[in-house]
Formats: structure tokens, sequence, C-alpha cells
């Protein structure tokens, strides 16, 4: 009863003075090796991965307006901001004018030296993972990318590796990168398949 | 740690803190205070400055960022932008109670230079990061569109 009071304690002031998000775990590509057909285990090694794919950490800067979204409500972004011509937001009010360099947690503002908006043709949000599946395959709309280049920069990109250190009390992507790119590798290995 | 910094055209050495953010700088160190503290979290616009002629909510930005970088606070705009904003500014009356208005400066003089003739629509994405409490929208954007003018009389 007591180390229940004690919990419930901790997570009263967890929630009050803001302790930074736990991120949930990743399964390994072993863990789909009992998949015999080899585009089932494709599919199942995608779905895993997106679940990195479809957190809010990487959804929030795939929109498919001209606006990104925040938090893991993904309510829109405050103040109000657009991705202007370059993705780096408007004349006067670009990215960098509040994201520096890096994550900076006296004010909570999350930064990385690269800070974007994914480009239109990669909008994630308001699509299944079977349409972000085939829309990451797609060189016309990730940026003429083949699949190696698809992995290298899934599991080595440090604007996506943001997402499993984002600062503050945001909660990190599912698992690590290295694990991500793992999932991703594999896919790729097994024939690349989408879910249906 | 030691940090070099050019601020309104001048540079300066300091020895702070270097995660002190750019706006502690500029108000202590500096005595610069034309450049204000409203939320502390980069959602009001007060402390904007131009940081290589871009805005900056300089309340998020440390010092070890900026080193070497050029500063300039609402005390050292000088371009033509600058003083067809601040002219605007006076004739249409736009300041109410005062507080936010050098970061409003600052990002409509940022526009400027970068957008001489702005739309609604450019003036409405640059500024929404800036917010003020007594209302002056309407007047902010009267004063843009104004110094706009007088820009490309």
């Amino acid at each position: 009863m007591r180390k229940t009071w004690a919990w419930a304690m901790a997570l009263v002031l967890g929630a009050v003075i803001g302790l930074p998000g736990r991120a949930a775990d990743l399964q390994t590509p072993d863990s789909f090796a009992s998949i015999a057909d080899r585009s089932e285990r494709s599919r199942a090694l995608f779905v895993e991965a997106g679940k990195v794919i479809q957190h809010p950490r990487c959804l929030n800067c795939h929109p498919v307006g001209e606006r990104p979204t925040q938090s893991n409500d993904m309510h829109p972004h405050s103040p109000l901001v657009v991705r202007g011509g370059d993705d780096k937001g408007a004349i006067g009010m670009r990215c960098t004018t509040c994201h520096q360099a890096a994550n900076f947690e006296p004010s909570g503002v999350p930064g990385h030296p690269l800070w974007h908006m994914a480009p239109l043709g990669m909008a994630w949000q308001q699509r299944s993972l079977a349409q972000i599946c085939v829309q990451i395959k797609d060189p016309r709309k990730n940026g003429g990318k083949t699949l190696a280049q698809l992995h290298e920069h899934m599991a080595q990109d440090t604007l996506v590796g943001w997402a499993w250190h984002p600062g503050g009390t945001r909660e990190p992507a599912p698992g690590t990168q290295d694990q991500f790119g793992a999932l991703i590798a594999a896919w790729i290995a097994t024939g690349a398949a989408c879910p249906r | 740690m030691s940090v070099s910094l050019n601020v309104n055209g001048q540079s300066r050495e300091l020895d702070v803190d270097p995660g002190t953010p750019l706006l502690w700088i500029i108000r202590e160190d500096l005595g610069l205070t034309g450049t204000k503290y409203g939320c502390g979290i980069a959602q009001c616009g007060a402390c904007t400055v131009h940081v290589d002629g871009e805005p900056l909510r300089s309340c998020s930005a440390p010092i070890s960022l900026l080193t070497g970088r050029k500063i300039t606070t609402i005390e050292g705009l000088s371009s033509r932008a600058a003083k067809a904003v601040q002219k605007a500014w006076v004739e249409l009356d736009v300041v109410q109670c005062g507080y936010c208005q050098s970061g409003q400066i600052m990002s409509a003089t940022a526009l400027l230079e970068k957008k001489p003739k702005p739309s609604d629509l450019d003036i409405d994405h640059a500024m929404a990061g800036n917010i003020c409490r007594c209302a002056t929208y309407h007047r902010i954007r009267a004063a843009i569109h104004a110094a706009s003018a007088q820009l490309s009389a």
C-alpha cells in the first residue's frame, strides 16, 4: 500500500515538474524470424518500424498542409508558422527565429542545426502506414532516394535522430535510431513489402 | 566562458556562463534594455533581436551558439527599412503600452528588409509570433504598409 502511494506521488510529481517522457520499446528484426513468408515478414518489419514513423516526434514535422504540429496531441504549432518556400519558415518568421542548433532546456524550445519541415511530398499525417510505405519508396516523392539512401536517411540523419533526443518533457520515439535503422534494413532486405 | 560578440557593430568580450540566454547578456551585461523579457519561452516575441539579419528570440538562444555572429538590437537598428518602420510607427501612433513594440519593430524591419512590398499574408506570417496585449495589430499592419510605401517612394 505504501509503495503504491509512493508511486502515485512520483507520478503526480513527475507530471507537475515535467519529467522527460519514456520511450516505448521496439522489437528487433530477429523477433520476426519465425514468419516464414518473406513478404509477410517484410510487412511485419515495416509495421514495427511504423511505431517510429507514426510517432508524434516524427509526424509533427511531416504535416499534410503548410503548418507543422506539436506535442503528443499534435495540435497546431504555436505560434503560427508556415513552411514557406524552402520548408524552413516564412520571411521574417524562420524556423531559426526560435529553434537554435540544439535543444534549449531553460525555455524548453527544441533545436537542431538543420531544423525544418519535411517537404510536402513527404507528408505523413492523415495517411495510413500502408500509404506512407508506398510514398517513402517513391523516388518522385522521397527526394530521389534509392532504398539504400532511404535507409541511410532513417538510420543516420541527425535530424531524424533528434526524435530520440527531443529534450524537455517530450516523449522520445520508440527504441533507438540504431534499432529503427536495423528494422528498415531488414525490411529492405526482405523485399520492402508494404502493409496491405 | 569567454565569448566574443558583435553587438550593434561593436565587438564585445564577455566572461559568462555558456548557457546564458542572449537576452540576459543584452540587458544585464550590456545594459541595452530596449529588448524586453516577455514569456521566456519564445512564445511572445518581445525579446526579438536580429542575428545575421534574421529575427531571433533572444530568450531562447544560449550565448554559446552565438559567438562571432552579428547581433542587432532595437538600439542598433539603422537600415533604410528600419528608419521607415520607426517613422511609420510614430506617424500612425502605433504604440499603446509599448512593452511589445521593440519586438514588433524588429520583426517588421526584418520582413521589409527581405520583402519591401509585403502582402497582408506576408505580414501575418512574419508577425504571428509577436503578441500585443493592447491589440494594436491593425495599426501595426497599417504601419508596415506605410513603411513599405516610404521605401518604394
